[in-house]
């Protein structure tokens, strides 16, 4: 290490100065260790926040098994099965946190998520992945940096202003064609998540889809296929863990996304698979009721259990994306 | 002949097909661009960017939601911006690609950028609020709430977390733009790796950090699921001076006046108008982003 330069120094250098720049170089190799020690403790604040954030979450959401008071309203058990609210009715599950039964059962909010996320996917998937196979396999150089550019763009437009336009705007023309009875509804709802996963998957796509190296395309013209037929037949599949990855993460992003239903879905928690009526989701719930609750009360444990749960799928959703992409790596020999 | 009728055949077809898609993305973001310029573009002036809104949110104007917006956002960008760059520097210039603890943080940035903005909500609220705060009060304010409560300070650290994966991504991308020999360079000159990180490549990397901490305010500008309950508030008499005053902020002031207004008529060109300036904001920094890093990317191909 330091036998580079340390000659050099001894044959030009009197005693004197020759101890003071042993002690610069001294201080400086001390500066760079103590520079490594804190880049790397600095670092480690990623690791920090997702372990805080699974902490804090199980900390406010753990009183569902431990705590008699929260008990006095909610179990886990009665959040998971259907109830006999009412004496001598049959049971069922319901979503009303403030009435004079709380009733906390999971199933609305869960079927509400899924059914939306659907929805925006059924939106956003094909018109993603054919938008992202124009832009990779034919559009001219200069339509791709104008396509590019544009899906950013969407892609940076606040979810706030997305919800406002679902709202204000898009809910009314779509009631007026169709002829909905509700107004807000999963479909609506569902249009404006699918506008923000559209980037997503658009983006994750097109990235699968020049991952592809120029060697199949070109073998494929060799044997005398059309673009077309190369397309569809040798990119896509080549491609399709790349795609159904960016699918994936997209519907975990859906199931996650919060103001656009929060503002646009009608926010009522009715057990139906029925897409024109309104729904409310886990997130919308959270953003909702937080803000009215009694700190460390059953209803704000609940609110944290839900955060767990929604905490646990998306990241599950994650993992199971990263683990197809991956998967296109090693289909494609590492070139990706 | 037949055959290559049949080769264009499928190849317009096909065009069309796969065009439509980019057809719809482009025609949904024109339609919401220009319904909300044509309709909030008159609401723009000197009085409603400057005015406190006045009339029940009728009349007036939004500068108090501008200026709580941007003094989050500073402060955000004060907390994430060191850590995100000094954590992508670690990643890229000091920890081999293997190690086991450099593949724990990458692993904790991906998962930390999938996570939903409404659990970085209750994040906010249980940590920062209940825990830290209510720990801060209890041992100096002898349990009187000061630092326990929403305040734009946890809102800022909030959307710190939620903006780190932003910054470090795009920090290690530009620190990917210096070329080897340039820090090779400086090790030869008998630098040590600090000084060639401090005086090499932190510089040369510097647009492409910049254009890191330019996504993250942009990000962090237009985020409303964290602040919710961690410090926003629909109206305030006084603007924020305190880390633990409470402040507006254009998003939540857009949610609130359009499900929560008692009269969405009477308010709706103000709320057009609030709705124009958050998205001029975000959209002004998001293409300042894109255009520096498209512009890096020419020169350094």
């Amino acid at each position: 290490m330091e036998t580079g330069r340390a000659p050099v120094a001894r044959t030009e250098a009197t005693p004197a100065a020759l101890s003071s720049s042993d002690a610069r170089l001294r201080r400086r190799k001390a500066v760079d260790k103590a520079a490594r020690w804190v880049i790397a403790a600095i670092a480690s604040t990623a690791i920090a926040a997702v372990a805080l954030i699974f902490v804090f979450l199980l900390r406010e959401a753990l009183p569902i098994f431990t705590s008699s008071t929260v008990h006095e309203e909610v179990t886990l058990g009665k959040m998971l099965f259907a109830q006999e609210w009412r004496t001598g009715e049959p049971p069922y599950h319901a979503w009303q946190p403030v009435s004079k039964v709380p009733k906390y059962s999971l199933l609305p909010l869960l079927v509400g998520t899924f059914k939306v996320a659907i929805i925006a996917l059924l939106f956003a998937v094909p018109v993603s992945v054919l938008g992202a196979v124009f832009t990779s396999e034919l559009a001219p150089r200069r339509v791709r940096e104008f396509i590019k550019p544009a899906v950013e763009l969407l892609a940076g437009i606040p979810s706030v202003v997305l919800g406002f336009f679902v709202l204000m705007v898009l809910a009314t023309q779509v009631q007026d064609i169709f002829g909905f009875q509700y107004r807000l509804n999963a479909i609506v709802a569902g249009i404006g998540l699918g506008l923000t996963i559209i980037p997503v998957i658009f983006t994750l796509s097109e990235d699968a889809l020049t991952a592809v190296p120029p060697s199949y395309r070109e073998a494929a013209f060799a044997l005398g296929a059309s673009r077309t037929r190369t397309a569809w037949s040798v990119i896509l599949p080549a491609a399709s863990p790349g795609i159904f990855a960016a699918i994936v993460l997209g519907f975990g992003r859906a199931m996650g996304e919060t103001m656009i239903v929060l503002m646009a879905s009608g926010n009522a928690a009715i057990l139906s698979w029925d897409p024109t009526l309104p729904v409310r989701t886990v997130p919308a719930t959270i953003a909702a009721e937080m803000g009215e609750v009694v700190v460390g009360g059953p209803h704000w444990t609940v609110l944290f259990v839900l955060g767990v749960l929604l905490l646990g799928l998306t990241i599950a959703f994650n993992g199971l994306s990263g683990w197809y992409v991956r998967r296109l790596r090693a289909k494609l020999g590492g070139s990706a | 002949m037949i055959e290559a009728k049949r080769y264009r055949k499928s190849t317009i077809a096909f065009a069309t097909l796969s065009g439509s898609g980019v057809v719809v993305i482009l025609g949904c973001l024109a339609l919401i661009l220009v319904d909300i310029f044509v309709h909030g573009l008159p609401q723009l002036s000197w009085e409603f960017l400057t005015d406190s809104p006045r009339d029940g949110m009728t009349a007036g104007g939004i500068f108090p939601a501008i200026f709580g917006t941007v003094l989050l956002v500073l402060l955000m960008t004060a907390a994430v911006v060191p850590v995100g760059v000094i954590t992508a520097v670690f990643l890229h210039e000091y920890a081999s690609p293997d190690a086991w603890y450099a593949r724990l943080i990458r692993s904790a940035v991906y998962n930390l950028a999938g996570i939903p903005s409404i659990v970085f909500g209750l994040f906010g609220l249980g940590f920062f609020i209940q825990f830290v705060g209510g720990r801060i009060d209890a041992l100096f304010y002898g349990g009187q709430v000061v630092w326990g409560q929403p305040a734009i300070v946890w809102a800022a650290l909030t959307l710190a977390v939620l903006t780190l994966p932003v910054v470090i991504v795009a920090t290690e991308e530009a620190l990917r733009t210096v070329p080897r020999e340039n820090r090779e360079a400086a090790l030869a000159l008998g630098s040590t790796p600090f000084e060639a990180l401090w005086k090499v490549t932190l510089p040369q990397a510097g647009p492409g950090i910049l254009t890191g901490a330019i996504l993250a305010v942009s990000r962090g500008a237009g985020e409303t699921a964290p602040i919710l309950f961690t410090g926003a508030a629909y109206f305030l008499p006084h603007l924020p001076t305190h880390p633990t005053d409470q402040f507006m902020h254009l998003g939540y002031h857009v949610y609130v006046m359009a499900t929560q207004s008692p009269d969405v008529e009477a308010t709706k060109p103000i709320l057009y108008g609030t709705v124009l300036v958050l998205l001029l904001v975000t959209a002004a920094l998001n293409g300042l982003a894109v255009w520096i890093r498209y512009k890096l990317r020419r020169t350094n191909p």
